[in-house]
């Protein structure tokens, strides 16, 4: 059969995305109808019951966020874009140590940075705060950033810089004009990626809030399912909510991801 | 999700070189430094400060946190729950990648053929992988559920239910399957570059000397993917260590400690039981492992690095 292989390449994704379906099937069910002794396939009796009381009661949650996702966006690039310039094009004395710091710091386990950074934040009182928040994702993103940024612009060849600098333009202006719109490409997945994992944050979130200002998404799912008489048609429609932005950006910008993933791994 | 980039690519060699930075690099790269000494630099040494000291609930607003030198240590070393934690974090870390990496590279392999719909199909694949740790967590704390998830809905109609997230048996195997359909996408997509960088020359000749399918992925597929396979192993490692997502939403590194990490207990240490210096000393242990693992895949980055970086 000439489709053979698409029909297994079509059951395996059906298989291993079988926990997606689950989640979306448990969102559309009534909370009695999931407790039955043997599940219901499809959602026949569907409500959207579930999305409502996500929506009460995590939709602050989703907000909060989304604040801290893109704070995390602003802050990362921000940080990282110049360090990148200068990384790649500037030749400074000691830039090596700089990329092979970042590197090692990429390694240190998430739960001591959450150990030192709760003693820390409780002296400059940001616990509970979205700064707080913003700054402790970016220790994941900014050296991630630096690192993808600095590997795009070293292929910018050096005459593109050089010309803007014989016509009179500053080290800044040449960022700003030419560097930072060249990049363009490399920024998006940089900001993207930064995005997705503070959108995911749980870490961060849960040893640096106490929840009584704000609680971020991961944060009120996880109290949510830890309820003893967890209501998964709620907890379930919540997940949905929180996945969207990923489902969006794996489609509106796929090779943008492929991209950022790639980065981690395979040298060209 | 986990991010870490090696910004290591082939990169242009370029013939001048000139210190054109001179003050203005420094300028650029103030931010970033500044952001490393303050998030990085003063936290590490605070731990391991903290790491020394009695540091309780109490130190916060006191102020006062006795130095009882190594102290921390020897109690956690001492601390029956430290050689569980060790066992669990090997058995979830072996476990979780071995699984990880072979469904990968197999469904790589599997991918990398040209077919209606294989870059569709491959894209898909990668949605587990982007999305919130918690949610996926949540997603097989309900499928796992003893009465009403669908695992052991399954299960029924063949053989007797699973008490999965309940007994100390079953749980750590639990989140471990959890762990293993996280990680296949990561694998999956390094894996599948990797593949595509070998010559399909290599291919047709092997197919032109009679060698099987077999043959032909364990002399020419296997050989010529083992730089990428030791990266993706490397990273695997580093990522699968501190796990802490999963665990927390799945179990809760329960039940009785079934599936306590080095990972979970430190977190547990520092925010449930507020013994922050032994927190912390688990965290410094911690650290020890995940940086020979990390100097480990840097060395083997290590030839490419001084090339990019003269």
């Amino acid at each position: 059969m000439r489709h053979a292989r698409t029909v297994a390449g079509v059951l395996i994704v059906a298989v291993l995305l079988f926990p997606l379906y689950w989640m979306v099937n448990a969102s559309l069910q009534p909370s009695g109808a999931l407790l039955k002794p043997s599940p219901d396939w499809f959602p026949v009796a569907g409500t959207l019951d579930g999305y409502r009381k996500a929506l009460s009661t995590q939709g602050g949650h989703l907000l909060s966020s989304v604040l801290i996702a893109l704070g995390t966006v602003v802050v990362s690039l921000a940080i990282a874009a110049p360090a990148s310039y200068a990384l790649a094009q500037l030749k400074v004395r000691g830039g090596t140590s700089i990329v092979f710091a970042l590197l090692i710091v990429q390694m240190i386990p998430g739960i001591v940075m959450a150990n030192s950074l709760y003693t820390v934040f409780g002296n400059l009182g940001l616990i509970d705060s979205y700064l707080g928040l913003v700054l402790a994702d970016s220790t994941a993103t900014i050296p991630f950033a630096v690192l993808l940024l600095r590997a795009f612009m070293v292929s910018i060849p050096r005459e593109l810089s050089e010309a803007s600098r014989v016509d009179g333009a500053g080290h800044w202006r040449t960022f700003f004009s030419i560097i930072v719109p060249v990049s363009r490409n490399a920024m998006v997945t940089a900001g993207l990626f930064s995005f997705l994992f503070a959108w995911a944050d749980f870490l961060f979130a849960v040893t640096l809030t106490t929840g009584q200002a704000f609680q971020p998404i991961t944060v009120g799912i996880y109290r949510f399912v830890g309820n003893q008489s967890a209501d998964w048609n709620g907890v379930m429609a919540t997940a949905v909510l929180a996945s969207v932005p990923a489902a969006v950006l794996l489609v509106i910008a796929q090779r943008f991801v492929v991209a950022g993933l790639t980065s981690g791994a395979v040298k060209d | 999700m986990t991010l870490t980039a090696t910004g290591v690519r082939a990169e242009r060699p370029t013939t001048t070189r000139r210190r054109g930075g001179g003050y203005a690099g420094y300028a650029f790269l103030a931010p970033v430094l500044l952001y490393v000494v303050v998030f990085f630099g003063y936290p590490l040494v605070a731990n391991l400060v903290m790491s020394a000291q009695d540091y309780t609930v109490r130190s916060f607003y006191t102020g006062e946190a006795p130095f009882v030198g190594f102290a921390n240590y020897a109690a956690v070393l001492a601390n029956p729950l430290f050689t569980t934690a060790v066992l669990n974090t090997v058995l979830f870390t072996v476990g979780s990648i071995a699984f990880q990496f072979g469904i990968g590279l197999a469904l790589a392999v599997f991918f990398s053929g040209r077919f209606l719909g294989s870059a569709t199909l491959r894209s898909l694949l990668l949605l587990p992988w982007l999305l919130p740790l918690v949610v996926s967590g949540a997603v097989w704390r309900w499928m796992f559920d003893q009465d009403h998830g669908v695992l052991n809905a399954v299960l029924r109609l063949v053989d007797a239910p699973v008490p999965w997230l309940t007994s100390t048996e079953w749980a750590l195997p639990a989140v471990v399957i959890t762990n293993i359909w996280i990680g296949i996408p990561f694998n999956l997509v390094v894996l599948h570059g990797g593949l595509k960088a070998i010559p399909p020359t290599l291919y047709e000749a092997a197919e032109l000397d009679g060698a099987s399918g077999w043959q032909r992925f364990r002399f020419v597929t296997w050989p010529l993917l083992r730089p990428v396979t030791g990266i993706v192993l490397m990273l695997g490692l580093v990522y699968t260590i501190k796990v802490f997502d999963v665990i927390m939403v799945v179990t809760g590194g329960g039940p009785a400690n079934a599936t306590q990490t080095l990972t979970t207990w430190s977190y547990a240490l520092s925010f449930r039981d507020f013994a922050f210096g032994q927190g912390a000393a688990v965290g410094n242990l911690l650290i020890l492992v995940a940086t020979a693992f990390g100097l480990l895949y840097l060395r083997s980055l290590r030839a490419t690095l001084a090339e990019a970086a003269s």
